[in-house]
């Protein structure tokens, strides 16, 4: 996507010389607003959307006071990724008062996720105390049944089924009285794919919410979906009623601007971001990172975070980046490091742009995040000497650290082979170009 | 049949066309709104940008006034980007035809496979099918049972098998029983997934050291709704596993496919088929004309 590649670049070459002091006037809006435009346009999020979108940043824009360490074009960008994480709204948690067992109903297209979505459902809500049964109401895909069925054995989920034979409404409603009497907590119904175009499908599934009374019906939209996204979550909205979104495939690369489409016409909140293929790849939606990832500019953010919150002065971030070049870096480098990283929150994405994703594919997003937590402890269990010096580490070093930390050797140990891995890593970037993005993580 | 499905729910796009030809002078918010058009068909910006400017240099060069003239020249210019592709290589005569079938998850890949073996059937080919989807919960199944529905041979083997091991059993069931026509359904994959194309790049080499010059065609099933990210997928499996061609899925709903043009500008990659309903028939093989056609009118 060459306007995504050269677009941080353009924009900061538009305002290079035009750091200066004042409130933004209307030529600095849309100047940046013209690449903004063009920026949401590519990330799918749709035309009519996009055009209310920038009308809303202009007016807040215009007039707004310049901050001493950015420069117009950075000021702009960072009024559109406010405005963007207030459009893509909270993260929205499951509404699971009232009388048990809540009934969650999952509806979407064909091929959007919605089985797989359901037992990852399941997982994560047993995973806060509920007690889940899982409802196979998808009769018409062959083997739909079969799938959740066998997800609900690998996961052990129980599963109501009866086969493709029965109208799926009556399944749907056996399935909630089957959870009532079995003590389910939250019955989930996994519907079978359709467009929201036809009409006796949608029928299908207004009769469904209409027998069970669902806490929740959620839209599951592949995080893929291209201008279509306004039609389809208008559709399922106007006819069935949602009460929030779950965005599949976000492992992908694709930057999920139709969140930001189906947000508007719905209303509704995001709920869910499914993240990987495994049972567990479902996330709670944050609204920053998911607008970051959208506006596709993680190294002008990442910039501006900089300059406003850590103010780390432009020598010493040049000094991090030939540390990083020259491989003297060190796990003090490694920490402050991992701290940028956590407030990015989308190393992934960063990865993938530097051309790593092989590093991606080894390391699960929510895993990884897990694994930060663990390291920072780690490190913050060293020495400033042991910190500048990993290689000074020995036995009786780690298992102190190991015990100041709360963590075993092992982790120890793995955290300083992380770290030589990154550091090799390193050197082999410092002997190529250094993708746009990535320096602009790095300096 | 395809206008009829593709028009479906085109009523207001067509009607916001209507109303931008049907303007009598042509303005700066014309081009913007034929513009604003095709870019809300997927077309993406480049492209709708590109297609836009191509438009206005014909208007002006060719002096056309009215908003038949205008519509014409758009259709022009559209099938102008997807030029005639060539033809099929299993349409040469060869004793097995291998066509591997890839795609990122939910694409359709297993329902598209079953209704190329029903068309290939129909013409009097054998076809058998491996069901390499050894991930996805139930994908064996599900093949099988499409299997039984168009009475065509699935080879499979346990969930969690090695999917390059499904294929060249599939291979050798092929040659002992005389089956001239292999489709291998792999599981879906996100293209950005290393260790998955390094297991897609596994089964491609398979077939490559079995049957020779296999795979025949390595088709990227793309979903119809999908946006700017197909650009992104097709390069990737391109680079991969060789995509030979699209199969554009999912055209019975609102979505329109415009992605296909910058696919096939940038990559040189023909669309083959496109899906159009449920039905076992309904995959059709790809129009220029017919889609074009169907996008405008």
């Amino acid at each position: 996507m060459p306007v995504f590649e050269g677009l941080s670049g353009r924009l900061q070459d538009i305002f290079k010389d035009l750091r200066k002091r004042g409130k933004l006037n209307e030529a600095d809006v849309d100047n940046a607003l013209r690449e903004i435009r063009l920026a949401l346009l590519e990330a799918d999020v749709h035309y009519s959307v996009v055009k209310a979108f920038t009308r809303r940043v202009r007016e807040r824009a215009v007039g707004v006071e310049v901050a001493k360490s950015l420069t117009p074009g950075q000021q702009v960008v960072k009024i559109v990724h406010e405005e963007l994480i207030r459009t893509l709204g909270h993260s929205g948690q499951l509404d699971l008062r009232g009388n048990t067992p809540h009934v969650v109903m999952l509806v979407g297209l064909q091929g959007s996720g919605k089985t797989t979505t359901a037992a990852k459902l399941a997982l994560h809500l047993r995973k806060q105390g509920q007690i889940p049964l899982m409802v196979a109401a998808d009769t018409y895909r062959p083997a739909a049944v079969d799938q959740l069925v066998a997800l609900g054995k690998q996961l052990n989920i129980p599963v109501h089924e009866e086969g493709v034979d029965r109208a799926p409404t009556d399944i749907a409603y056996n399935g909630v009285e089957k959870g009532k009497r079995e003590n389910a907590s939250l019955v989930i119904i996994d519907t079978a794919g359709r467009l929201q175009i036809d009409p006796d499908m949608m029928d299908e599934l207004v009769s469904i919410r209409d027998r069970v009374s669902p806490a929740e019906i959620l839209l599951v939209a592949d995080a893929m979906t291209g201008q279509e996204a306004v039609n389809i979550a208008e559709g399922f909205n106007n006819q069935v009623g949602l009460t929030g979104l779950i965005l599949t495939k976000i492992d992908g690369d694709a930057r999920g601007g139709a969140a930001i489409s189906m947000r508007e016409v719905t209303g509704v909140p995001i709920k869910f971001l499914g993240t990987s293929e495994k049972a567990d790849g479902l996330e709670v939606f944050h609204p920053d990172r998911l607008s970051s990832r959208i506006l596709g500019m993680g190294d002008v953010l990442s910039l501006i975070e900089r300059a406003e919150t850590l103010e780390i002065e432009e020598e010493e971030a040049l000094a991090m980046q030939q540390k990083m070049r020259t491989a003297s870096f060190t796990l003090e480098d490694f920490r402050k490091q991992l701290k940028q990283m956590k407030k990015l929150g989308s190393l992934n994405q960063i990865l993938e742009m530097a051309g790593l994703g092989q590093a991606v594919d080894q390391i699960e997003p929510e895993a990884l995040d897990r694994q930060l937590k663990v390291f920072e402890a780690i490190m913050n269990s060293m020495t400033p000497h042991e910190r500048e010096r990993p290689r000074i580490l020995n036995a009786s070093r780690r298992k102190r650290i190991a015990a100041g930390s709360g963590t075993s050797v092992q982790d120890v140990n793995q955290l300083i082979k992380q770290f030589q891995t990154a550091q090799r890593m390193m050197k082999k970037l410092s002997k190529q170009k250094l993708p746009a993005n990535f320096r602009g993580l790095l300096g | 049949m395809l206008r009829e499905s593709l028009s479906r729910t085109r009523q207001a796009f067509i009607g916001k066309l209507t109303a931008v030809f049907g303007a009598s002078e042509l303005t700066d918010d014309t081009w913007d709104e034929v513009e604003a058009l095709l870019i809300q068909a997927d077309l993406g910006v480049e492209t709708a940008l590109e297609v836009t400017q191509t438009l206005r240099r014909k208007v002006s060069s060719e002096g056309l006034t009215t908003r038949v003239q205008l519509k014409t020249a758009l259709k022009e210019t559209l099938l102008e980007m997807l030029p005639e592709p060539s033809p099929l290589a299993l349409d040469e005569p060869r004793q097995l035809s291998v066509v591997l079938v890839v795609g990122t998850n939910g694409s359709g890949k297993t329902t598209t496979i079953a209704k190329l073996a029903r068309r290939f059937a129909d013409q009097g080919r054998r076809p058998i099918l491996a069901a390499a989807d050894t991930f996805r919960a139930a994908a064996i199944d599900q093949l099988k049972v499409w299997g039984e529905r168009v009475n065509v041979p699935v080879i499979a083997a346990q969930p969690g098998a090695d999917p390059g091991a499904v294929t060249y059993d599939a291979i050798r069931a092929a040659r002992a029983r005389g089956y001239d026509l292999l489709f291998v359904d792999t599981a879906g994959r996100l293209h950005t997934k290393y260790n998955l194309m390094e297991e897609l790049k596994k089964v491609h080499h398979v077939a490559a050291k079995n049957v020779h010059e296999a795979p025949h065609e390595v088709w990227l099933v793309l979903d119809g709704i999908t946006g700017q990210n197909a650009l992104q997928q097709a390069k990737h499996f391109k680079a991969d596993v060789g995509v030979t061609g699209v199969i554009v899925t999912k055209l019975d709903s609102s979505a329109r496919g415009g992605m296909i043009f910058s696919i096939t500008r940038d990559l040189d990659l023909p669309v083959r088929y496109i899906g159009i309903g449920e039905g076992l028939d309904d995959l059709i093989p790809f129009s220029a004309p017919d889609f074009v056609a169907a996008l405008l009118d």
